[in-house]
């Protein structure tokens, strides 16, 4: 009715057709809008404003300057630091980095060796990619790369000498033996009935019997030819005995970590599924371990190993250096990573366990297929911050004396070849850097795992 | 038909697939595991020490230690004083720097908090640059910054860099006028106290009266009165009888004053500023936590900016708040020893460190310095329980 009224209305002065769309107001959009909002929104904000302002202009500009335009990038030695024989204000000390950048990385290790360490570092690397690239194909093969074959890379290539070729030559053996009765037992499917099923048992006789091999197939084949390129490695260049005492730098550091990762999360899933036992033995006793150690500093527990654990053992027993950290690191690292992994088994709803047992899974098939894979995906944010709080721990291995990589930076700054005013800046500055892209790094991938284990939670 | 169902029982298992044997087995296996473990290294703990001529049990406690202590709350001497005053000594240093600790990181990490959540952007970004940086750095590079880097090149004491009312900040450390009672000085002290209790008397007398009848008291003014004015008027009334020594140069040192060791300050910056970054975290999440129809309904019933946030978000927000809030005090009183990097006499320092040292009880040492730790920890979780169960949600 009324749109008919206006239409027809005889009016000059109203207008006949829509006016184009006007953009907003300066004082609601655009940039200008923008500060007053968010910058000069009352006389508090105006003020706070100012006052970052100042702190952002007298720090931001003084660092730039120091650590980049005034920085010295090459140089022999601190005389190329030193502001009266370079007859300029000097910053950053980058020359020193520079100069020093392979004993950071691999400390005293020998120089004709560090291919070795270059191997498991390219190894690592490939683990991890592996493991966290959520795309990965057969990811159950990368899992055992990362917590059975690495460990044992690493240990031969790292240590190398008699002891660490026999370790190599009886996992060589053991694998292999695998491998021959898998085969022997595909001439002989019957023996084999529990593992493939009465079902599946008929088919399996059909097939020719060089089709029938059982067993994790991909998994022994990988670890032979993994082995088998390590003992190649032992026999042509060969692999002599590297102390541990020689190692250091950032090899170390990551080792560390790698080595509380690898065993700190099956000791703490074990130490998680004690806990939430329903026998009261197994749970006092992983209650006891995991309040015990969480109750204590890391620092204590690093003394205990330090000095008790050489006395707990018989004395031609008494373990390497580095090994008694390792121990340490790896045992702290478990009581927290339990606690982790028991906040994803509280939060299973328990119709998840009704209906496994309802199957008729016992214990161990029902945690190994219905609970753990689920309760593990969910703390999985959970558990990269543990690691990120171990990654910065490992940096206490340094009051026991061994050269992590904080240590080795520590170790420079007292040497007289690159003591210039300005070396500490630059040594604390550079391990920073390392430090901060590590953790960092690590903290935005547990959000974007949290981010894509909410998706299907949004609406 | 009744009768058949009533005879179905359940089928009876092998002894060999009963879960309550099992159980039983389980569990027995395990003790002798773990009793086996312990009896074979407290056997060989025993045989390593005998062959290593160590003495064992805690009869060093009462030796002489023959060494200084250069911070020490109690009394200690290197002629005089044994290795249990120096547990003492370490102990107190300890829950000194941890006490203080926790009340300044608590204050930072509220303000950093609240700073990520401001609607000025440049005060949220900065703060955001604060957490990312101060987390993701291991807490012993920041020591050794404070401490190497911060502390360590500061003028001697002959160029003392000189702060206001009479504070002196060198390589040796922060110098604090030092303050001295003359007669009636106690009587302060006293006002002071007094006023503090009667504030809080005061406090719950007065929400007493608000809840039984609705009206309103100065709480605030009235404690600012009881707590800052008393003790003024008091000071005046005796006389003004404090006087502060003030620290000068005398030869290459600095004689007068409070002397504030520089590995105290270093480890309190750095701790201080590392805990808060974790407190801000806390915060944040806990303030987030309160939904905005909260904030929207107190608006809705006419409260201001203020009592809006004193009376509706903070109370939701601290029940959120209050359990992370308590692991990272203890998290800050674990990590304070990390002194012994910097050589702040702290209970690992002294303790583990250098009487371990001397003595070489290794077990017996360890073992004390553990069981103290775990009795800060269970004692504080205690307390922190409590106030949480008053906090907590009421639900009916």
């Amino acid at each position: 009715m009324t749109d008919a009224t206006t239409e027809m209305a005889p009016y000059a002065f109203v207008r006949k057709e829509q006016l184009e769309q006007q953009p907003a107001p300066l004082s609601v959009a655009g940039p200008l809008a923008w500060v007053r909002q968010h910058l000069l929104s009352s006389p508090l904000n105006i003020a706070l404003t100012l006052v970052c302002l100042y702190l952002v202009v007298d720090t931001v500009p003084g660092m730039i300057r120091f650590y980049f335009l005034d920085a010295v990038w090459t140089g022999t030695n601190r005389d190329a630091c030193l502001a009266d024989k370079v007859g300029r204000p000097v910053g950053a000390c980058w020359a020193y980095i520079a100069d020093r950048f392979q004993y950071f990385i691999y400390g005293s290790y020998p120089i004709s060796q560090r291919w070795r360490v270059n191997i498991v570092f390219v190894m690592f690397a490939l683990g991890v990619a592996w493991l966290l690239w959520t795309n990965a194909p057969k990811k159950k093969l990368g899992i055992f790369f990362f917590f059975v074959l690495l460990p044992i890379s690493a240990y031969v290539l790292l240590l190398g000498g008699a002891g660490a070729e026999n370790f190599l030559r009886t996992c060589m053996i053991l694998t292999l033996a695998l491998a021959a009765l898998y085969v022997v037992l595909s001439f002989a499917p019957q023996i084999v009935r529990f593992y493939i099923g009465e079902a599946a048992l008929g088919v399996v006789e059909q097939l020719p019997v060089w089709k029938r091999f059982f067993g994790p197939k991909q998994l022994v084949l990988f670890a032979l030819v993994i082995f088998g390129f390590l003992s190649l490695l032992a026999s042509s260049p060969g692999l002599p005995r590297v102390d541990t005492g020689l190692w250091g730098g950032m090899t170390v550091t990551f080792l560390i970590a790698a080595v509380g990762i690898v065993f700190s999360l099956p000791l703490g899933v074990v130490l998680a599924l004690g806990r939430r036992s329903r026998l009261p033995i197994i749970q006092l006793l992983s209650v006891i371990f995991i309040e015990f150690v969480r109750g204590v500093p890391l620092i204590t527990v690093l003394f205990m190993a330090n000095t008790m654990l050489p006395l707990f053992v018989p004395q031609e027993w008494s373990p390497d250096r580095l090994l008694r950290p390792l121990v340490g690191v790896a045992l702290f690292a478990a009581a927290y990573m339990a606690e982790v992994v028991r906040g994803g088994l509280q939060a299973m709803p328990k119709g998840q366990y009704e209906g496994a047992m309802s199957l008729g899974l016992g214990y161990w098939s029902m945690m190994r297929l219905i609970i753990l894979p689920q309760a593990l995906r969910i703390v999985i944010p959970g558990i990269v911050n543990t690691f990120i709080g171990l990654f910065k721990d490992t940096t206490l291995v340094t009051i026991v004396g061994i050269f992590d990589f904080l240590r080795t930076i520590e170790a420079t700054l007292v040497d007289p070849t690159w003591a210039t005013p300005t070396t500490r800046a630059t040594g604390y500055a550079f391990a920073a850097v390392f430090y901060f892209l590590c953790c960092w790094g690590m903290s935005r991938y547990s959000i974007a795992v949290e981010k894509r284990l909410a998706a299907g939670q949004k609406r | 038909m009744s009768t058949t169902s009533a005879e179905i029982k359940p089928g009876k298992a092998s002894l060999f697939y009963d879960p309550k044997i099992r159980g039983y087995v389980y569990q027995f296996a395990l003790l002798a595991v773990v009793g086996f473990l312990i009896w074979s290294a407290a056997s060989n703990a025993i045989e390593n020490l005998r062959a290593q001529k160590i003495a064992s049990g805690f009869g060093f406690w009462n030796n002489a230690a023959g060494f200084d202590v250069n911070q020490k709350l109690i009394p200690f001497s290197a002629s005089g004083s044994t290795y249990g005053q120096a547990f003492w000594v370490g102990l107190l240093n300890t829950l000194l720097v941890a006490s203080i600790g926790i009340v300044l990181s608590t204050f930072l990490g509220f303000f950093v908090g609240v700073a990520r959540l401001s609607s000025n952007w440049i005060v949220s970004k900065l703060a955001m640059i604060y957490v990312e940086v101060i987390r993701n750095l291991p807490l012993l590079l920041q020591l050794f910054f404070w401490y190497n880097a911060v502390l360590k090149p500061l003028p001697n004491p002959r160029q003392s860099i000189e702060l206001p009312a009479g504070f002196l900040l060198n390589n040796r450390g922060l110098y604090v006028p030092d303050p001295q009672f003359g007669p009636g000085g106690n009587l302060i002290i006293w006002a002071f106290l007094i006023g503090l209790v009667a504030t809080f008397v005061f406090r719950s007398w007065a929400r007493k009266q608000q809840a039984a009848t609705g009206k309103q008291y100065p709480i605030g003014l009235i404690g600012f009165g009881l707590i800052v004015v008393l003790p003024l008027l008091v000071y005046f009334a005796t006389g003004r009888p404090i006087t502060f020594i003030y620290p000068e140069l005398a030869g290459f040192n600095l004689r007068g004053g409070i002397q504030i060791f520089p590995e105290f300050v270093a480890l309190l910056v750095g701790l201080t500023t590392y805990t808060a970054g974790f407190i801000a975290e806390v915060v944040r999440a806990g303030i987030l936590a309160v939904s905005k129809g909260q904030t929207e309904a107190a608006n809705a019933l006419g409260l201001r900016a203020g009592p809006t946030l004193k009376l509706v978000v903070i109370p939701q927000a601290m029940r959120v708040i209050i359990p992370p809030l308590t692991s990272n005090y203890l998290n800050l009183t674990k990590n304070s020893s990390l002194a012994v990097a910097i050589g702040y006499p702290d209970l690992v320092q002294v303790f583990t460190g250098t009487v371990l040292n001397q003595t070489g009880q290794a077990v017996e040492v360890v073992a004390i310095t553990m069981a103290v730790y775990l009795t800060i920890s269970l004692v504080t979780s205690l307390f922190m329980n409590i106030y949480n169960k008053r906090m907590a949600l009421v639900e009916r």
